[in-house]
This record gives C-alpha cells, sequence and structure tokens, in this order.
C-alpha cells in the first residue's frame, strides 16, 4: 500500500508559530529552572510530604503518557482500521504521540529523589515490578512509533505500514494497560486496589488522545491548510462521543464496585462527598464529560462550528486531568486501613484522617514544562521532516476552502 | 588508494576484535550474577554471616504497650540520627504509636508501627531497580546507592512505613546512612544485628528501659528462642494477615 500523497515540512508564515514556539521555549526553561531547584532544595519546596508523595508531577506525566498513548489513534484509524480520511495526518498523530510521551518521561523522571541516578533507573531492573516493565513499554513505543513512521515515510517500506500500525497499536494498548497497573497493583490502597484501572487508563488514553489531535490539527489547519476536512472532523466527533461514554462507564463501573464494598465506604466517602467532591463531579464528570458530550451531540459538527470541537476537546482534557488528579492524589490522601475494625483515636502519622495537599509553584512549573517540552519539540519535528499532507485527495475538500 | 587499503582491512579486524571482547563483556555481565552463591529464596549471601538459617523479628505485646509512650520512638530517632524539622508530614518516621478503640467492644490498645519486614514484601516487588530488597534474614533494606526515589515503594507499603526524605541531611550516623531524595523505614537495627546477634534493637531496648518491655526481639526460625516461645503461647498476629504478606514483626492483644 504505496502512500501516494504529498507530505511538506511547516513553512510558517504565521506569528501565532513563533509566538507559542517562544511561549514554549520560555515555558521550557521555567520547567527546567523548577526541576533543578526541587533537585537542589529537595522536595520539601513542593506540596508533597511523606502522606502524598506523588503529586501534581505526576498527574502531568501521567495525563501527558496516557495522551501519548492515545494521540497515536489518527495513525491506528488510518493503518489498523483501515478509514482513508485519517490516512493524511497519520504521519502527525505518530509524531504528536512521540513528542507527548517524551514530554511526560521527562516531568517522571526529573521528579524522582534522584534524577541524577537514571542511568540506574536505565540500567538495573527488578523483573517484578510494573514500574520496571513500564521503563520497556515507554522506551520501546518510542522505537516503535519511530519504525512506524519510518515506514510511512519511506515509499519503498510503505507496504509494511499496516504491520507497523498493528505492532503500534497492540503495544500502545498494553503500554496503557500498563500504566493503569501501576496503579491498579497497589493492594494496599483501597482507592487504587483495582483491575479496573487498565480498562479505564485505556478509555481516558482514548479521550485525551483525541482531544490533543482535535486541538493540533485546527491549528495546523490554521498554519497549513489542508489538514481537516468535513469528514475527518465528523469522524472526531463520533469517535469522541463514544470514547467519552466508555470513559464515564468504566469510571461508573470503578465507584459503584467501590459503593458495594464496605472497606472502599471511606475512599468513596472522600471521592463523592468529602475533598475531592468538587474535583470528582465538577471536573471530571460536569466539565470532561457532561460538557463535551452536550456540545459534541447537539447535532453534527460543520465546518463554521470547529469552535464547538475545540471547546470540548479542551473541556475533556481538563475533566481528564481532574480525574487524574482524583485517582492519584484522592488514594494517598485517604487513610490506608491498618486495622479493620477498630477506630485510630491518636497517630503520631496521620493514620487517623485524610492528609491534605496543596500543589506548590513548583510542581506546577515542572508540570506545564512537561507540555512545553512535548509542543516545542512537535513544533520543530514539523519544520524538519514532511509530515503535513500537501493536499487531501480524494476526500471532499472544506466547502468554504472550495468556495474560494 | 592501495596503501589505505591495508589500513583499512587492519581497522575493520580491530574493529571485529573490539566488537568481540565488548560481546563477552556483555555475557560476562549478564552471566556473573547468576554465578553469585544464592540461598534458598534465590537471595545473593555474599554478606558474612547473613542466611536464612535466621529470620529476625518483633512481637509487640500491645497490652504492655503504654498509650502516651513513645520511647521506642525516641530511641529509634536517637540511634539513626533521625531529628524533626518540626513538620511531621515531611519528616522521617520509621517507626510510630498509634492508639487504636475496638469498633465493637470499646477496647482501647496502643502499639507501635514500623516496617513490617513482610516475607512477600510490596516494596520489594515494586521497586524497579530493585534497591529495595530483603536480606536472607529476612530484614527488609533499602539500596542508598541505588534507590533513585521514585516512591512506588511508599505507595505499595500497606503499612504507611517509608518515608521519603525530603531535604539535605546533616549530622548523620556512619551506621545509619540516609540520604535526600531517597527512600527509607526502620532497618530493625541491623547494624546491631549484623554485630552481634544477641543485641537488641534500639525500640526493644528503650521500651524495656521504660520497664514497659513490650517488644521482643528474636529468630523467628530458631524454636527454642524467646520470641519463638512467645509467639507460640501469646499467638502473635500479623497486622492485616489478609494481605498473606508474613510479616516479620507480629503484635499480641491486637
Amino acid at each position: 500500500m504505496i502512500d501516494h500523497a504529498r507530505y511538506a515540512t511547516l513553512k510558517p508564515r504565521a506569528f501565532s508559530y513563533w509566538l507559542l514556539l517562544l511561549l514554549c521555549a520560555a515555558m521550557v526553561g521555567i520547567g527546567g529552572y523548577c526541576a533543578l531547584a526541587m533537585e537542589h532544595a529537595g522536595h520539601i519546596i513542593t506540596g508533597m510530604n511523606n502522606h502524598i508523595v506523588w503529586g501534581l508531577p505526576h498527574v502531568f506525566a501521567v495525563s501527558l503518557i496516557v495522551a501519548a498513548s492515545g494521540a497515536l489513534n489518527g495513525a491506528s484509524l488510518s493503518s489498523v482500521f483501515g478509514l482513508p480520511h485519517y490516512k493524511p495526518v497519520a504521519r502527525l498523530s505518530v509524531i504528536l504521540s512521540m513528542c507527548l510521551l517524551i514530554g511526560g518521561l521527562l516531568v517522571l523522571v526529573l521528579d524522582l529523589g534522584r534524577p541524577d541516578r537514571l542511568i540506574v533507573a536505565m540500567t538495573t531492573y527488578n523483573f517484578r515490578s510494573i514500574f520496571a516493565w513500564n521503563i520497556f513499554l515507554y522506551t520501546g513505543f518510542l522505537a516503535v512509533g519511530v519504525c512506524y513512521l519510518w515506514m510511512m515515510m519511506e515509499s519503498r517500506f510503505n507496504r509494511h505500514t499496516v504491520v507497523a500500525g498493528r505492532v503500534a497499536f497492540a503495544w500502545r494498548i498494553v503500554l496503557t494497560t500498563g500504566t493503569g497497573c501501576i496503579f491498579g497493583f497497589l493492594v494496599g490502597r483501597n482507592a487504587l486496589d483495582s483491575a479496573l484501572l487498565a480498562p479505564l487508563f485505556i478509555a481516558l488514553s482514548l479521550v485525551m488522545g483525541m482531544a490533543v489531535l482535535v486541538l493540533f490539527f485546527v491549528i495546523l489547519d490554521r498554519w497549513h491548510s489542508p489538514v481537516l476536512n468535513v469528514q475527518l472532523l465528523q469522524s472526531l466527533r463520533r469517535l469522541q462521543v463514544w470514547f467519552l461514554l466508555s470513559l464515564v462507564y468504566f469510571s461508573v463501573v470503578h465507584h459503584l464496585t467501590n459503593l458495594y464494598a464496605t472497606e472502599h465506604h471511606l475512599v468513596e466517602r472522600h471521592t463523592l462527598t468529602g475533598d475531592l467532591s468538587g474535583v470528582f463531579w465538577l471536573g471530571h464528570i460536569l466539565v470532561g464529560v457532561l460538557l463535551p458530550l452536550s456540545l459534541l451531540t447537539i447535532r453534527s459538527i460543520n465546518v463554521g462550528e470547529i469552535s464547538r470541537l475545540v471547546i470540548s476537546a479542551l473541556l475533556s482534557l481538563i475533566g481528564a486531568m481532574a480525574l487524574l488528579y482524583v485517582v492519584i492524589i484522592g488514594s494517598q490522601s485517604t487513610p490506608q486501613t491498618l486495622f479493620p475494625g477498630k477506630t485510630v483515636l491518636n497517630s503520631q502519622f496521620g493514620d487517623a484522617g485524610f492528609s491534605a495537599y496543596q500543589p506548590s509553584i513548583w510542581e506546577w512549573g515542572l508540570g506545564g514544562g512537561g507540555i512545553a517540552v512535548a509542543l516545542l519539540l512537535c513544533l520543530m519535528l514539523l519544520r524538519i521532516l514532511p509530515l503535513l499532507p500537501e493536499r487531501l485527495p480524494e476526500i471532499p475538500t472544506r466547502p468554504d476552502r472550495s468556495e474560494k | 588508494m592501495s596503501s589505505s587499503a591495508p589500513n583499512q582491512n587492519n581497522a575493520q579486524i580491530a574493529r571485529r576484535s573490539f566488537l568481540q571482547r565488548l560481546g563477552l563483556l556483555g555475557v560476562a555481565a549478564v552471566a556473573a550474577p547468576a554465578l553469585l552463591p544464592t540461598d534458598s529464596n534465590g537471595q545473593i549471601t555474599t554478606l558474612k554471616g547473613v542466611s536464612d538459617k535466621h529470620r529476625w523479628g518483633l512481637l509487640i505485646d500491645s497490652s504492655k504497650c503504654a498509650a502516651g509512650c513513645d520511647a521506642c520512638v525516641r530511641g529509634c530517632n536517637e540511634e539513626h540520627g533521625i531529628s524533626s524539622t518540626g513538620n511531621d508530614d515531611t519528616d522521617a518516621q520509621w517507626i510510630r504509636k498509634i492508639d487504636l478503640k475496638d469498633n465493637l467492644t470499646g477496647q482501647l490498645s496502643s502499639l507501635p508501627m514500623m516496617c513490617q519486614h513482610c516475607d512477600s514484601a510490596p516494596c520489594v516487588d515494586v521497586c524497579p531497580t530493585g534497591a529495595s530488597f530483603k536480606r536472607a534474614d529476612g530484614v527488609v533494606l533499602v539500596n542508598k546507592h541505588t534507590c533513585i526515589g521514585c516512591r512506588y515503594c511508599v505507595m505499595a507499603c500497606p503499612y504507611k512505613a517509608r518515608s521519603f526524605i525530603h531535604e539535605p541531611l546533616t549530622d548523620q550516623k556512619s551506621w545509619a546512612p540516609r540520604g535526600q531524595g531517597t527512600v527509607e523505614s526502620c532497618t530493625l537495627c541491623v547494624h546491631r544485628i549484623d554485630e552481634d546477634n544477641e543485641q537488641q534493637p534500639a525500640c526493644a531496648v528503650a521500651c524495656t528501659d521504660e520497664a514497659h518491655s513490650a517488644i521482643l526481639f528474636g529468630d523467628l526460625n530458631d524454636p527454642n528462642s524467646d520470641i519463638s516461645k512467645a509467639m507460640v503461647e501469646r499467638q502473635g498476629l500479623q497486622v492485616r494477615s489478609d494481605f498473606d504478606l508474613n510479616t516479620g514483626v507480629r503484635y499480641t492483644k491486637l
């Protein structure tokens, strides 16, 4: 299956490209400074403590990693599911996916207590650890992504694109399952001890991936048309509706099973009616699911209504991060049950009550830096590699363009 | 051109030889750990005197543990150079006191909680670099040289027994190396064990000094040891026995 479409590098004339590039570079600088400060002074300058050991940087890192897996949707829909209208944007999908993963991994690494020992993590493995397996899954994903892109870009190897696409698709499913299992394997934490976290994370990756693809395509369409057309827009809308429904399905089932088990009631009370209820109900359910679903299902999206798709994508991303905040922070702020059947009257180390967490500016900086690295890398690669379709063959062009 | 051909050939041979040596080195590096002596659990037993003949543990009698007394905590902190910064949330907590009330009977109890030195330790399972490890004699420790500070073990510990070091440390004890950005927990005073099997951990000594004698240390593998006999007589229970971790720290009158 030879790809006859022609591709070009990004030749930006828009002021907004340079502005975004500059903003990203500045944010990368800020993120780097925050990481240096955290390494020098220690995590004492963050809002994390020995109750909440994984804080906001983990929320950002996991968001980026999960979104990276989902961003491959565009390429998978073309290579694996044979949807022709995704073919022109398949390269963009792969490159965005890899950049997001690099951004997420960078945040994860720089949030380590000893980031200078990265070489230890890369050379000393405990294969009983799902964390160690994930190191292979993440680096492997990058390698598979490079091969996949190579098969797409080198006309001699185009016939292998489908195989590479299937491998990449399988890999991203395993990768997201592995990321979900990092949390799901923690039997000592009532909020996390669930196999449902793996499919929940897969649904989350589909939602986040589709949302970042929409934003990415819309921005590129402004700088370098044509990237979007009606067919692609409608497909993105329909798929995002299904992905959002699958996310809320797994989320509801997760909480219902927890509500059924008495041992999980404390966690559920904390999430549904306690300190995190605002993040859960407003962030995850309202902003992350109900509003985007409403925007996407009122009526089908026409070209003039791209803003509806963009807003729903932004809301989905905010909601997805809110859900990850509830999963990651909520699981730690709820006291661990050490003595079932007993009430903790006093503890020298907060076994009796919920723990508070207030992220510091350093954590926001590091997390934002990760997003900026992903974007910056992407913007630069778009200028180097021919990733953008020069035209969209055999697909109806956008009405507003055909009129011109 | 003709003179460069032999040089090129030599360079190829040299490169091939280099690659061969590199390959041999790689095979040796992979095979070496497999050649190290291990015990029945697959633990490396290069440390002198450490073997699975012993399994060190504690038996804590919560009926003897007095509410409001934290002598064990102070003893541990003093022994290992753990000082308070005034922020309990970020300070290291190798051992802590917990007061409990039974929901049915209303019975009150008090006990110290520390690393339970599990046989199937979740912290050891999840550590990506293997820095969290269990010695052949059952003591669970952190290798300070390979801990990368990912805190996954803190997340995995069902007993909240691990602490991450949030800030620079000073005045460390030579027998208790600690470090900013790494994780630590109760070592069962392993330096005392390695020096002399008859020595008691600092918490047990402090408890005895306060005339409570609630903490009994000894060899769980020796059926004639005081701890083994007491374990049989008083039925030492595991905290969260449902996890089936076969803890080295047991409690009575829980």
